[in-house]
């Protein structure tokens, strides 16, 4: 009995060891970044990415916030973020709430309709084609929201949690002569905040991290969000010098790479606790459910 | 027909509710579904799907008979089985390990660090793996030379990069699965552990016979589904670390980013479309599969 005493210990002690040394990994890219981001650039070019640098220095920064293209770039991210989502959580908790009301006949029907979408769809040249062809939407940030306006996934998610409201309360207003849209308005959404802010993060960060769709469809530079601007500089450094280029100073393009990223992921790290938060409750609603 | 017309009446509000959405299915699922005949034809843009010639299976024989097609497909279910296999690993280990923790603070402090890579995006993760990376200024060269040890060219070996991947897919994606197998762990009844104490059980043996065979379901929930999707790569994490660099192809390119590239860069619509269907159908007919697998194995889990 002593002797399995001792063994657990060492063994949940290795557990609380390599469990450390785990998040240290998760952890040290986040401030490799920053520190290189406030490394002087000869330095970094000299020495490379240090956690320590020997000379530290802001120019970077300096040269991001004296340019327009970064306010720009954010500019279109924050406006694809925060329209994107609005548009995206109208849209959605519209129908899951219709197809979460057990009286609508066709409500399976439509379920599957939308759920056929998450099992085939006709490939990226079908789908670039209508978006750049027929619907014009090529070199327009409208590209980055209207073609993810309704994620299947997270609309299963909301009907799930819309029908664990009472019935008993739609009945009742029903009663009162209510009409649905007044329902759902009423009464089911100020219900389900949660669950909103729940959906409202999935979109946000989706619409923040999306990248794909403007490299597909975006050749206009002044159209670029954030997320593009650093694709766009990790295959080129030219591409960086050119666009913070300045006739007076060099352009430090290593260190101005560190603070995109830097600048680009501030919002989430800021905002972390309240998105671990929503997240996790999130996804315990889908685990439940399937 | 009548009654379809009442039902719609009866229920206006609620039909009017789903119709933005359903609009969007119809426009960006549905309408591209008919644009597969492209891969038939001789496409171009300026005549349209109308106006292009049909070529019968030309697009397909072109990617098949190049050694292309083997190359790209073997890497997508290579990388995939390694991502799948390995991350499961990661994610179980990592679970159990807090689970057998007591320190609330610090179980609370773990989750909170391997969940953050979940959120960032992969031209994020690429520009970190620049700092680390790099040949003259990266982090583990630096560490790799103070050692005596010699220089990796990372950027320029393909060989290094398949582990390179499926490190840098768990360092993302680990707190991910970890919130699932602590959320499963959590809802295994306490007294099994109780009573196993009381006949001397270690904690070793406590994992062992009771946590991890209590993980088997939700593991195996997420294993086939996985496979169902082994046929896709995943387009955002391979471009964005790997982009244009053609010495890593050998090792990296996949399905996915061959067929962007063949839009992109060539601007082949047609044979792009020809291999976005081969992938297509193979991924569809997996999915049905291990869709029966999981029906068999657990009825309330399959998805349909």
């Amino acid at each position: 009995m002593k002797k399995g005493m001792a063994g657990d210990r060492i063994l949940i002690g290795s557990f609380y060891v390599m469990n450390a040394l785990f998040a240290v990994v998760c952890l040290l890219p986040f401030v490799l970044v920053l520190t290189s981001s406030l490394s002087d650039e000869t330095t970094l070019l000299q020495e490379g990415y240090r956690l320590f640098p020997k000379q530290w220095s802001f120019d970077a920064y300096k040269v991001l916030f004296d340019n327009d293209s970064l306010y720009r770039s954010y500019g279109i991210t924050l406006f694809v973020t925060i329209v994107g989502t609005v548009l995206s959580i109208l849209i959605t908790s519209a129908i899951s709430y219709a197809v979460s009301v057990r009286t609508l006949k066709y409500r399976n029907k439509i379920l599957f309709f939308v759920y056929l979408t998450m099992l085939f769809n006709g490939g990226l040249v079908p789908w670039y084609i209508l978006i750049s062809n027929y619907l014009h939407l090529g070199n327009s940030i409208w590209v980055m929201i209207i073609p993810a306006l309704v994620n299947p996934w997270f609309m299963f998610l909301l009907r799930n949690f819309f029908m664990t409201i009472p019935e008993s309360l739609a009945e009742s207003a029903k009663i009162d002569g209510a009409n649905d849209i007044y329902i759902l308005i009423r009464i089911i959404l100020p219900l389900s905040l949660p669950a909103l802010a729940t959906i409202s993060l999935f979109y946000a960060l989706d619409y923040w991290n999306e990248w794909f769709r403007a490299i597909l469809f975006i050749d206009d530079e002044s159209k670029y969000p954030l997320q593009t601007v650093i694709i766009r500089t990790l295959s080129s450094l030219s591409f960086t010098q050119q666009m913070y280029m300045t006739a007076t100073v060099s352009v430090p393009a290593y260190t101005i790479r560190m603070a995109t990223v830097i600048i680009t992921i501030g919002p989430i790290v800021f905002l972390y606790p309240f998105i671990q938060k929503y997240f996790v409750k999130g996804l315990m609603v889908g685990a439940v459910k399937g | 027909m009548q009654s379809f017309w009442n039902e719609l009446v009866k229920n206006k509000y609620l039909y009017l509710l789903t119709l933005p959405a359903l609009l969007y299915f119809i426009v960006f699922s549905y309408l591209p579904m008919f644009g597969i005949v492209i891969a038939f034809q001789d496409f171009s843009p300026i005549k349209g799907i109308a106006g292009s010639e049909f070529v019968g299976w030309r697009n397909f024989d072109f990617f098949f008979t190049s050694s292309d097609w083997l190359t790209v497909t073997f890497n997508t279910i290579y990388l995939n089985a390694l991502f799948i296999v390995l991350g499961l690993i990661a994610q179980i280990a990592f679970a159990v390990m807090i689970s057998e923790m007591f320190n609330k603070t610090f179980k609370k402090a773990i989750q909170s660090l391997t969940l953050l890579p979940y959120f960032i995006s992969w031209p994020v993760v690429s520009m970190f793996s620049i700092a680390f990376f790099s040949t003259d200024e990266g982090l583990i060269n630096y560490v790799l030379k103070s050692f005596g040890a010699e220089a990796i060219n990372f950027y320029q070996d393909p060989s290094v990069w398949p582990a390179l991947l499926v490190m840098l897919k768990i360092w993302k994606g680990t707190g991910y699965g970890i919130v699932i197998y602590l959320a499963t762990i959590a809802s295994i009844d306490q007294e099994i552990y109780e009573s196993a104490r009381m006949d001397g059980a270690n904690r070793y043996q406590a994992i062992r016979h009771i946590t991890l065979p209590m993980l088997t379901n939700t593991t195996i929930l997420l294993f086939i589904l996985a496979v169902g999707r082994i046929f896709f790569g995943d387009f955002g994490m391979i471009y964005a670390l790997i982009g244009d660099n053609t010495l890593l192809y050998p090792t990296t390119d996949v399905i996915d980013t061959y067929v962007y590239r063949a839009l992109r860069s060539y601007g082949d619509m047609s044979m792009s479309s020809a291999i976005g269907l081969y992938q297509s159908v193979v991924g569809f007919i997996l999915v049905v599969i291990t869709n029966g697998l999981v029906r068999k194995w657990n009825k309330d889990a399959s998805l349909f």
